[in-house]
């Protein structure tokens, strides 16, 4: 074989998922509805995001019999999650052959100080952020894509759209920034000054960005799309929902057709009751799954 | 100048929109079949095929790509797209737009910790072309008059069968510009022979 695990392999393989949606799966039967709709990978859990917070307790990498079910069952990507930091289940999920792994702070942390040096895998990772100094800190790490965080399981887009403001604005500044300001970002946002040059000079991110976390509705993809998101992660929105099959449909077709409010409308008619969702306010700063890592 | 069409339905779009400006010509993102009439040639890209595949079947796309490949135009697939031309495909009861003599296999190289880069020899493009493959297919069988290009590990991994040609990686992901600017050639050249007839 060539060269494995390259940073053109693994960010590239990000690149081939842009508009499109990655839908959680808890079994065989969800990964197949998802790729029958469209989706152009899954992500097989023990527990959707909304059900990992009804549960409480530790959430911790799935049961590898779950993931090698959904990787049985369909073509498209396979990804999962482990936690953050824990460098075995990670390899546990490399050594199994998922395509990408999700260090996510849906599952509790293993690690409260150190993410996972993902530069040592041959699989690419996905990590949240909330603001591009995260967004940069997992990229030097090796993040080969990024998505913004949101609030998982909650069904409100509201977390979701303020980290993707927040990336867009600052990525904004340091585009048009000055070659001698770029350093005081760097210190201020704890952000990798290589990195931001970077940045500056190709006027991007190196590496894809999606929306995640509380995406409920055709809608809401469409929404995070139009604020510049590469394409979109639907946790707990298309299983919790009445007609997952119907609804996993229109959320891949409002992602791809973003901006036709018409095709968007007639989408979103009788779709049936999105998942209830949660208001923010009521969130306990203990249930704050956004804030559980740097 | 050629106007070359992307489809824009998923995947990696604007890279080949990049590469095709890079190479001084206009590229138009597709994402309706109306837009075809406006394009001398397209490229279907890298990205999940059978995701493409069923935005296409809902936008009513099939048939218009299928003519748009019939009238002369040139058709380029990489990776994705490659799968979209073929006729026929290793487990699946029919190919896609089915406009390329060709039997391929999906995922044929392995699962994402088996892609890779490696340097290819090109017949009549390039003697060193770095290419980057990400869970890709390779050609199984090239049939009637298609053209292997280029092989890895006597695999078939680029052909060509007159408008049409197919690569199983991604061009659009580095600098090189060899190919795509073959495929340039291919659209100016059919532009010239439409515009005579």
């Amino acid at each position: 074989m060539g060269n494995v695990g390259t940073n053109r392999v693994k960010r590239g393989m990000a690149e081939m998922q842009k508009g499109g949606v990655i839908m959680d799966v808890v079994n065989a039967e969800q990964a197949k509805i998802a790729e029958e709709a469209g989706a152009v990978a899954v992500m097989a859990l023990e527990r959707v995001p909304a059900d990992i917070r009804a549960a409480g307790g530790v959430a911790r990498m799935a049961d590898p019999t779950i993931v090698e079910e959904v990787m049985n069952a369909v073509s498209i990507p396979v990804m999962a999650k482990a936690r953050i930091g824990h460098i075995v289940e990670a390899r546990v999920l490399e050594a199994m052959g998922v395509d990408y792994i999700d260090e996510s702070e849906v599952l509790t942390p293993a690690d409260d100080l150190y993410h996972i040096n993902k530069n040592d895998y041959t699989v690419p990772f996905v990590c949240g952020c909330r603001n591009l100094g995260e967004s940069v800190r997992r990229i030097g790490e090796g993040a080969s894509m990024l998505r913004t965080k949101g609030e998982p399981g909650t069904g409100n887009i509201v977390e979701a759209v303020r980290h993707m403001r927040e990336v867009q604005k600052q990525l904004n500044e340091v585009i048009n920034m000055a070659e001698d300001e770029l350093m005081v970002f760097a210190k201020e946002n704890g952000a990798s000054y290589e990195i931001l040059k970077e940045i500056r000079e190709n006027g991007r991110l190196p590496v894809v960005n999606f929306a995640a976390g509380g995406i409920a509705t055709p809608a809401d993809a469409a929404l995070m799309m139009q604020l510049g998101a590469d394409g979109v992660f639907v946790g707990s929105g298309i299983f919790k929902s009445d007609q997952p099959e119907k609804f996993a449909r229109a959320i891949v077709e409002a992602t791809t057709h973003y901006e036709d409010y018409e095709l968007i409308g007639r989408l979103s008619k009788g779709l049936g009751t999105a998942m209830p969702g949660i208001e923010m306010t009521t969130l306990d700063q203990a249930d704050r799954m956004q804030d559980r890592s740097e | 100048m050629a106007i070359i069409g992307i489809l824009g339905l998923q995947g990696a779009f604007r890279e080949h929109q990049q590469s095709i400006e890079a190479c001084g010509h206009e590229a138009q993102i597709i994402k309706r079949k109306e837009q075809l009439e406006d394009i001398d040639g397209l490229i279907l890209p890298g990205g999940e095929s059978t995701t493409m595949r069923r935005l296409i079947d809902r936008y009513d796309f099939t048939e218009a790509l299928r003519q748009f490949g019939q009238s002369g135009k040139p058709i380029f697939g990489t990776c994705a797209g490659l799968i979209l031309l073929a006729t026929d495909i290793v487990g699946q009861d029919s190919g896609h737009l089915r406009l390329m003599d060709m039997v391929v296999e999906r995922n044929a190289f392995g699962r994402q910790r088996e892609s890779f880069e490696a340097p290819l020899e090109i017949t009549g493009v390039a003697k060193d072309f770095e290419a980057v493959f990400i869970r890709a297919p390779y050609i199984v069988e090239a049939k009637e008059d298609t053209e292997v290009l280029s092989t890895y590990k006597g695999k078939i991994v680029a052909a060509q069968q007159g408008q049409f040609l197919a690569a199983a990686f991604h061009p659009e992901l580095t600098d090189d510009y060899r190919l795509v600017q073959h495929f340039i050639d291919m659209v100016e050249k059919s532009k010239l022979k439409l515009a005579t007839n």
